[in-house]
């Protein structure tokens, strides 16, 4: 067993519910030492690679054309809205469906004629798949059973997954008698004891209520650190995907729409879908003006301009879109006097308070309708500002970012 | 605003009860009957329970109507599993119509048809007809109602469990006994048990199908009762009633207390 001392890491809340500073406060990546990103080193050899690999069921295309490839100790996740293909890609890896084209690796072996009890992968199934006719240590002990492994030796690892998902004492239930989050922590447990290379997920906490679920996070990544596994897991809660993953691949429709880290993912989407699918967004339709010297010049279509510290791969005239995030907003009952920021002035047409932030929707005087969202850093007694009143949004040239497509 | 069943409710329950039970019901009692002539009342008594115990021909063809009955059905059984399982599990192979719907034609197949054809098969086959031939006989009758009792069970069988054995490294045909086949065992159960009762007591397949030296019970009464209503025949009636009742309680209760068990599951996930 590969134990190594789990590395602290700090927990981000509701990122994508607009905190401020989400990605900074992030600690070291999970699973990879602070720092690492095999990903980014050329030549460096993936555990999992997907090359090209398309799924058809009859009519409908699943999985299209994905390439991915997926480095030992890295926790993956793929995040996407529901039937995009998510389960299938995890399907075809475990060996429960066969690509209708392309080729799936492990370790550089193509896996195209293991069957699936042969794949050194396992899988957490999205409804558990408990055996209801074995107990808690049955079903543990089941897949150790089928490498012939010694009695006692078995019955050590179960002990040791039973400690580890803190089910002692619970080993001669039956899957019925458990709750749910205890039925979650026996599937987990299941898959985790043969300690494979892979450790499959099918959106493993969507059945558990919001406190077991961040408790259960934790766990996940503590197991991730002190067993030295991979994870691919698939989600289509985004706080999940940021909390947990090294790197989110993004589907949508049966395609990678984009593979990042979570910062990334978030603070730079490739394009207008992963930006609108990702958290909350402003996207707002303009023309380039003028670009150079690390700063763009937009028009918006309704009027306005607005700078961007970036330079944007497109010619003046071209349409862009200009993404901005409802908390990188500053809101304002006066005209701001910061002089380089981009300003817009507008009224509050909608409030609503979340308790730890406050959304306000804006309708600019140019027509367009801005979502804001502000920390509550101290305690409203009086509401500052009102349905109705005249406010300037602003927000610094390195706060949006460009989209093309 | 109801206050219990109406009366005409309650009367056609009555009559149809009546018209089912009221025959088995006099039997039964007559069986019990102290007089010789089967129409006269002469008092309780069990005699004729005794003369039967030494009726040594009648209790030989109950003796070899059970070991067919058990044969078959057990034969009938791992036959009709695995039809069903091949209906069920196979998708969508060539001919898979057609041998879902053979599957089915000899629940509606006139005994004497199927019994006739059998007659043939064996005849040109050439084999001694005898135990043998009634035990394939019943066999090839009853293992569609064990394939239809099993299928229906298969079908709603939460595939994911199959497929989780399997990721865990157990073979295909080790996860079909160590997973699937505990989880379907009371339908399985209840199949053998319904082809044991159908097997016991076919009268029409088996005469067409035996041979000298192999009577079975439902043969020999029939035969005895050509000759005149002896009263232990009642007697023996009565046991086969006790004996079929009490099998196809058990297969109820088996397939209901599979369903409650997995409705509790279904309600607890
Ligand atoms: N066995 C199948 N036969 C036909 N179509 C299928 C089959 N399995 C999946 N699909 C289709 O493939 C698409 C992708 O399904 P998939 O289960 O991978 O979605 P998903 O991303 O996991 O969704 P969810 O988040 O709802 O679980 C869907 O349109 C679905 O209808
Ligand atoms: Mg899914």
């Amino acid at each position: 067993m590969n134990v190594e001392p789990p590395v602290r890491r700090v927990y981000v809340a509701g990122m994508a519910d607009g905190n401020p500073e989400p990605a900074a406060s992030r600690g070291a990546a999970p699973g990879l030492k602070p720092g690492r990103a095999p990903w980014a080193v050329p030549g460096a050899r993936p555990l999992v690679q997907f090359e090209a690999v398309v799924k058809r069921f009859g009519g409908v295309t699943a999985v299209d054309r994905v390439s991915l490839d997926i480095y030992e100790r890295e926790f993956f996740a793929l995040l996407g809205p529901s039937g995009c293909g998510k389960t299938t890609l995890l399907r075809m890896l475990a060996g429960f469906e066969i690509p209708t084209e392309g080729r799936i690796l492990l370790d550089g072996q193509d896996l195209a004629r293991v069957p699936p009890h042969k794949r050194p992968v396992n899988m957490m199934f999205q409804n558990y798949a408990l055996f209801p006719h074995l107990t808690v240590e049955g079903n543990i002990a089941f897949g150790l059973r089928q490498d012939g492994m010694a009695k006692s030796a078995i019955a050590a690892r179960v002990k040791e997954m039973l400690a580890l998902v803190k089910l002692e004492g619970y080993g001669w239930r039956k899957p019925h008698q458990l709750s749910g989050g205890q039925r979650q922590r026996v599937a987990l447990a299941r898959a985790l004891a043969k300690r494979p290379r892979v450790l499959l997920l099918d959106e493993p906490l969507s059945a558990l209520d919001r406190k077991l679920r961040e408790e259960t996070r934790f766990e996940l990544i503590d197991l991730q650190d002190n067993l030295g596994l991979t994870f691919v897991m698939v989600t289509h809660d985004q706080d999940e995907a940021m909390t947990l993953a090294d790197r989110i691949g993004v589907m949508n429709a049966g395609s990678l729409a984009q593979v990042a880290p979570p910062a990334a993912v978030y603070e730079q989407p490739n394009s207008r879908w992963v930006a609108d699918f990702v958290g909350d967004i402003n996207l707002i339709e303009g023309i380039v003006a003028s670009v150079g010297l690390g700063e763009t010049v937009i028009g918006a279509r309704a009027g306005g301009r607005l700078r961007v510290a970036q330079n944007v791969e497109a010619k003046p005239g071209a349409t862009v879109w200009l993404a901005l995030r409802p908390e990188k907003i500053q809101i304002d009952t006066q005209p701001p006097a910061a002089f380089d920021a981009n300003c817009l002035a507008g009224q509050v047409a909608d409030i609503g308070y979340l308790g730890d932030v406050s959304h306000y929707k804006v309708k600019l005087d140019n027509g367009l309708a801005l979502k804001v969202s502000i920390a509550n850093r101290v305690r409203l007694v009086e509401r500052p500002i009102g349905w109705g009143d005249r406010v300037w949004l602003s927000f610094a040239p390195e706060a949006c970012v460009v989209l093309t497509q | 605003m109801r206050k219990g069943p109406s009366l005409f409710n309650v009367t056609s329950v009555a009559l149809g009860l009546a018209f089912l039970y009221l025959p088995i019901v006099i039997l039964v009692i007559y069986s019990f009957n102290a007089s010789r002539l089967v129409t006269v009342w002469g008092g309780w008594s069990t005699r004729w329970y005794v003369e039967l115990w030494n009726d040594a021909a009648m209790l030989e063809a109950a003796w070899i109507s059970l070991r067919i009955a058990a044969l078959s059905a057990t034969l009938a059984t791992v036959l009709g599993t695995l039809a069903a399982v091949a209906l069920v599990r196979a998708g969508r192979f060539r001919g898979r119509t057609a041998f879902s719907a053979m599957i089915y034609a000899p629940l509606v197949m006139p005994e004497v048809i199927t019994g006739l054809a059998l007659l043939l098969l064996f005849v040109a086959l050439n084999v001694d007809r005898g135990f043998w031939t009634v035990t394939a006989a019943h066999t090839t009758l009853t293992m569609c109602f064990v394939a239809v009792v099993v299928q229906s069970r298969l079908l709603d069988f939460d595939r994911s469990l199959e497929e989780a054995a399997m990721d865990l490294g157990c073979p295909p045909l080790k996860t079909f006994f160590t997973i699937t086949l505990p989880l379907i065992f009371p339908a399985v159960a209840a199949g053998w048990l319904l082809a044991f009762t159908l097997s016991l007591d076919d009268l029409v397949i088996a005469s067409f199908t035996t041979g000298p030296g192999a009577t079975t019970l439902p043969i020999r009464i029939y035969s005895e009762v050509r000759l005149g209503v002896k009263p232990q025949i009642n007697a023996i009636c009565t046991v086969m009633i006790a004996v079929v009742a009490f099998g196809v309680i058990v297969a109820a209760l088996l397939a209901k207390r599979g369903e409650l068990v997995r409705a509790r599951r279904a309600a607890k996930a």
